[in-house]
């Protein structure tokens, strides 16, 4: 076919493209895109009525310009009058961009939706197809609902032409998966089932589809289509190869239909009529034995035809998972697989194959394979497969080869790409976790991974195996000896001194006898690692050094020695100072009895999920590790690997690490308050409420400052003494700034910005927030070029305020120079519930004048909020639970803001609550969940958005716990839309 | 299928097909990972890989890659496949095609895929029936010009 007579030939169009393509640099394109738009628009400004040819010329320059990627914000309305010419390629034109640049001016809408109907109603199946496939290419709320109701009628009509029923099946398919509420099921849909008998092959193969899609939320409605789908699937496999004409692809009869029947039957359990479930099972096993047959071509198509359908074949055996013979023989064929010299049929082998393995029919046929898959894994050029390699030996491990898995993925973990390495070593830590037969072997490999990949190894992987040596006291003395060794190695991991650390500190007495490692020498082994050390694992050797003075007090002296070093007396980083400071103090003035009820031996952790595993899934998504999971395949792992003995945590403990252990995994609403640092220790020894404020800032708020650039005088910030925030009385301070409420609203959403801005200061805001802590800096720009004098920034908390918020600050300089800018950290405690902010007082003296300003500060009560991830199910339920009136806000607004799904996220994302996907029915609205931390209590709180876009209208419903609360974040929130 | 995508060796976005909606801006930051990823792969390598929480089966002809997502349970040979019939029915309509005939007629790339492809799912096997449906339309068009650029300038190896 000579490609001249192709097209409609529009000789204005080819010349713009090539000129684009001529183009030297994107300067260039852009001045000749720039020259394009300016002649169009004056085309369709000018007086001159364009005629459809010119006009669809011009519109397919838009889209091509728009294709480039750069914006375009006109010719939407020639394209509508496109719509109703009666010719056809201008039509189709106009229908392009219309799917391509979907608008949501809603006059625009109207006049598309009216042509559409029109082209619809006019009988004539080209137009019909036309405007069905631009309904399902724009798919949006509003398609919906003009069309959602017709088109089933057109789907099912009698003299509907198959081309158009194919286009109505999968139109309707997309406004389902768009918006099924506006999908009507009704009589219509057993005929649709019905189609599954049509004559043509491709209304069939569309409108499985659409089956597939409707009978997953309507099952039993449906079910009829099982025997149908059968059937059809038989006649299909057991036709010859050239039976079915051109929808024969390469010797392979329908192999895209195929697919989808064998894709339709998995939303069923296996067929209870026995005659349709034998006719299935000869169809399965006819597509085992064609996996057999010598090829019919060489062509690479051939094979991939007739394997997709052969893989869909083992998806559904493998769902029904009830025909062992079945379930083998796929095995068998899949271990073919493994070996073909075809890398994508080796990866899809190696991947159906993790799914086989956690069937208890097949999981001992995969395993034959062990051999092949560690090759793979050592031979694959491609990454891509190696990883599945991992997983399916991850998969297919148990306790008769777990060692040999474990060493294989170990000795892989050597060479593997970064990018996995990481998955790698959490999949060995549970592996050797959940088969280990003796502990011993247990902890070898988690100090191997630290030692072969010790960057890898997260948190959660050493906290592990740290409470399961503290919980048996089997491999205590074991692994006592055997990090003693490991920290000999002239260069060692940091994770090392970590784990060998905390391990010496409570069980190194285990080996004290062996004049080796002697408690002289266990110190100062550690103590060689010392410097070397981040301040987390500084901080932890302090703690393990304190210990060390009760286990051996002979070593005492040496300790204090090396605690009241000024490198640690005064050390920069205040949690080492505090330990250094503290510990001293303990070893000194505690009786020996006190010491050792102290730090005695870490109680037993209580046993809970492992936090390894609980990554993982994370890493990968549910599923992924539920083959160990559940431990089906082996009930009795349960004794030996998961018994440990619920004991209630009673003290705290003098490690940085230890209140984490396990808690990571819990979700937040259980998660006390992490607060069992170092200093609630001494509270504990000392029982006097004075010590409290002496202990500086706790962990959390340590971690805070991390994340914050190091403030200029932040050294010295430590040791300025707190003021206490209210010094003048609310009396004293001017009400706030007219504009207050809006700066307000401004960082409901957000943490930093310009607060205030006039023409003689600027004050900026950053703040920072974790649980019910918060850290704020104020910047006060002096935009003049005169000093500010006697500057007084203070904080008031009217009313109640002060019971519900603390908020404490320091004085800043009394002189701002002029163009200076003066910084003021504020630290905020959210003691409960509040629903005003405090205000913040600025006064100065600006030449003479006095000045003073009242400003609302931007802390509000949803600034604590922690987000919190749920399924669907927990959500409605808790949603449910929230039921009293009292608890629900709703408000229903007018957008004030463009209605745009990103830009609503965004804001819901930065008021706090976490943003749960696939809750609401419907995709448009926005579920989100949250728990508002406050020192006194938590406050859950769940939230629903319904943008309507039509009536540029949302609808907000808040529950919470607390009445007030629900009130008050809905009022927050309302205003940011 | 969520999105296919075509583009060049050097990176050019020559199709977008998008059956999820999505932001222009989520669009643009998904095309330029997704070609950076597919284009920096070697030769031999699978022709599958996972991305984010969707699968993508892409496919070289000549100078350009075709790109398909598709969802977890769905197949990825047979999504092979769709992408090796699209570019059939692209070579018949065309006459051995070739990246410039999807560059300057891009709108008939459009259309048929849409006869091929709706919503994501595949709605026509048959090339013949899809054929028909674009002929049709080339028939029922009433003005026909001289396509501007004829194949001998084309410099370009062809697809097969």
């Amino acid at each position: 076919m000579p490609a001249v007579s192709k097209g409609d030939g529009m000789r204005g169009l080819a010349v713009f493209i090539s000129d684009i393509r001529n183009c030297k640099s994107k300067e260039a394109e852009i001045k000749r895109i720039n020259k394009e738009l300016a002649n169009i628009r004056s085309k369709f400004k000018g007086d001159k009525a364009l005629d459809g040819y010119s006009k669809k010329k011009y519109v397919c320059k838009l889209l091509f310009i728009f294709l480039l990627g750069h914006d375009i914000d006109f010719g939407h309305m020639e394209a509508v009058n496109l719509l109703s010419s009666n010719k056809y390629t201008e039509k189709q034109i106009g229908y392009l961009f219309i799917s391509v640049l979907v608008n949501s001016n809603s006059e625009l809408i109207r006049l598309i939706n009216n042509a559409i109907k029109n082209d619809l109603a006019s009988r004539n199946p080209t137009f019909m197809c036309l405007a069905l496939h631009c309904i399902a290419n724009v798919g949006s709320r509003e398609m919906g609902e003009a069309f959602a109701a017709d088109i089933p009628r057109i789907l099912v009509a009698g003299d509907s032409m198959d081309s158009v029923k194919q286009s109505a099946a999968l139109c309707l398919l997309r406004l389902y998966k768009a918006s099924p509420d506006l999908v009507p099921m009704g009589e219509w849909t057993a005929r649709v089932v019905h189609l599954l008998n049509d004559q043509h092959m491709g209304v069939v193969t569309a409108a499985v589809s659409l089956i597939t899609c409707l009978c997953k939320k309507n099952p039993d409605d449906f079910k009829t289509c099982i025997s149908l789908a059968v059937s059809r699937l038989s006649r299909i496999v057991s036709s010859a190869s050239t039976d079915l004409q051109d929808y024969t692809y390469y010797f392979v009869p329908a192999p895209w239909l195929s697919v989808k029947l064998l894709r339709l039957l998995q939303s069923y359990p296996p067929p209870e009529d026995a005659a349709v479930k034998g006719r299935l099972v000869e169809c399965l096993e006819t597509v085992l034995n064609k996996a057999q047959e010598p090829p019919k071509s060489k062509k690479v198509q051939h094979s991939n035809a007739k394997n997709a359908i052969l893989f869909e074949t083992i998806s559904l055996i493998i769902h029904y998972d009830s025909e062992p013979n079945l379930l083998v023989r796929a095995c068998n064929q899949l271990g073919q697989f493994l070996q073909h010299r075809e890398t994508n049929l080796r990866y899809l082998a190696l991947e159906s194959m993790c799914t086989l393995a956690s069937s208890e029919f097949s999981h001992e046929a995969v395993k034959t394979h062990i051999d092949t898959v560690i090759n793979a894994l050592k031979t694959e050029r491609d990454v891509s497969v190696r990883q599945r390699a991992a997983d399916l030996l991850y998969a297919m491990c148990d306790r008769s080869n777990a060692k040999q898995i474990v060493s294989e993925m170990l000795r892989y973990l050597e060479t593997a790409d970064y990018a996995i390495r990481e998955e790698i070593v959490l999949k060995v830590a549970i592996l050797a976790e959940k088969y280990a037969v003796d502990y011993s072997w247990y902890v070898d490999t988690i100090l191997n991974l630290i030692r072969i990949a010790g960057d890898y190894v997260s948190e959660e992987v050493w906290y592990r195996v740290l409470q399961i040596v503290t919980n048996r006291d089997d491999v205590q003395g074991y692994a006592a000896k055997t990090v003693f060794e490991a920290l000999q190695a002239p260069a060692c991991h940091e994770n090392m001194v970590k784990v060998g650390g905390y391990i010496l500190g409570e069980f190194g007495n285990l080996i004290a006898g062996d004049p080796r490692s002697s408690p002289p020498v266990q110190f100062s082994l550690l103590h060689s690692k010392f410097h070397l050390c981040s301040v987390a694992t500084r901080a932890l050797l302090l703690s393990t050094y304190i210990k060390f003075i009760n286990l051996f007090p002979e070593t005492k002296a040496t300790i204090q020695g090396v605690l009241r070093a000024g490198s640690q007396l005064r050390n920069a980083d205040v949690e080492l100072q505090q330990r250094a400071v503290e510990y001293l103090t303990l070893s000194s003035v505690a009786s020996t009895d006190v010491l050792a009820t102290v730090l005695e031996e870490m109680p037993p952790f209580p046993e809970r999920e492992s936090s390894i595993l609980a990554k993982l899934k994370r890493k990968k998504g549910p599923g992924a590790a539920s083959a160990l999971d559940d431990g089906r395949r082996d009930p009795s792992s349960n004794d030996i690997n998961g018994g440990v003995e619920p004991t209630p945590s009673t003290v705290s403990t003098p490690s940085p690490s230890a209140d984490l252990l396990g808690l990571r995994a819990a979700p937040p609403p259980a998660a006390p308050p992490a607060s069992a640092g170092a200093g609630n220790l001494l509270v504990d020894v000392f029982d006097g409420p004075a010590a409290q404020p002496s202990l500086g800032p706790t962990p959390e708020e340590a971690f805070l400052s991390e994340l914050e650039p190091p403030a200029p005088e932040s050294p010295m910030a430590l040791l300025a003494d707190p003021v206490p925030a209210a010094d003048p009385g609310p009396e004293d301070i001017g009400p706030p700034i007219p504009e207050a409420d809006e700066l307000l609203n401004k960082f409901v959403c957000k943490n930093n910005g310009v607060l205030f801005e006039n023409q003689l200061l600027q004050i900026g805001v950053k703040s920072e927030f974790r649980q019910n802590l918060g850290r704020m800096y104020l910047f006060y720009g002096n935009k003049t070029s005169v000093q500010f004098q006697n500057f007084s920034p203070t904080v008031v908390h009217p009313g109640d305020l002060q019971t519900q918020l603390a908020v404490q600050t320091k004085r800043v300089a009394a002189q701002v120079d002029g163009g200076a800018q003066v910084q003021q950290v504020l630290n905020i405690e959210c003691l409960r519930d509040f629903l005003t902010p405090p205000l913040l007082s600025v006064r100065f003296r600006y030449g003479g004048a006095p000045q003073a300003l009242t400003l609302k500060l931007p802390v509000t009560i949803n600034k604590f909020f922690q987000p919190t991830e749920m399924a669907a199910q927990d959500f409605f339920q808790r949603w449910k639970q929230l039921s009293l009136p009292q608890q629900e806000a709703q408000k229903i607004f007018k957008a004030n803001h463009p209605m745009d799904a990103e830009v609503t996220k965004a804001k819901l994302l930065g008021f706090g609550s976490a943003l749960l996907d696939n809750v609401d029915p419907n995709p448009e609205n926005f579920v989100g969940a949250g728990i508002i931390q406050t020192k006194a209590l938590q406050v859950g709180c769940l939230l629903r958005l319904e943008p309507n876009a039509q009536a540029q209208m949302y609808r907000l419903t808040l529950r919470t716990s607390k009445e007030p609360v629900s009130r008050h974040l809905c009022e927050l929130l309302a205003q940011q839309f | 299928m969520q999105f296919m995508l075509l583009f060049s060796r050097q990176g050019k976005l020559r199709l977008q097909k998008w059956y999820v909606p999505l932001s222009d801006k989520e669009k643009k930051k998904i095309t330029r990972e997704l070609v950076q990823t597919v284009l920096a792969r070697k030769p031999k390598m699978c022709s599958f890989l996972e991305w984010r929480d969707l699968k993508i089966v892409y496919k070289r002809y000549a100078s350009l890659y075709f790109c398909c997502a598709i969802e977890d349970q769905d197949n990825e040979l047979i999504t092979l496949e769709i992408i090796h019939r699209y570019v059939e029915l692209l070579d018949k309509y065309f006459g051995s095609v070739c990246e410039l005939d999807i560059i300057f007629n891009f709108e008939k790339a459009y259309f048929i895929l849409d006869e091929f492809l709706l919503g994501g799912e595949v709605q026509e096997t048959s090339k013949k029936n899809v054929l028909k449906a674009i002929e049709q339309a080339d028939l029922l068009q009433e003005k026909t010009e001289t396509m501007y650029h004829s194949k001998s300038f084309i410099g370009y190896k062809k697809a097969y």
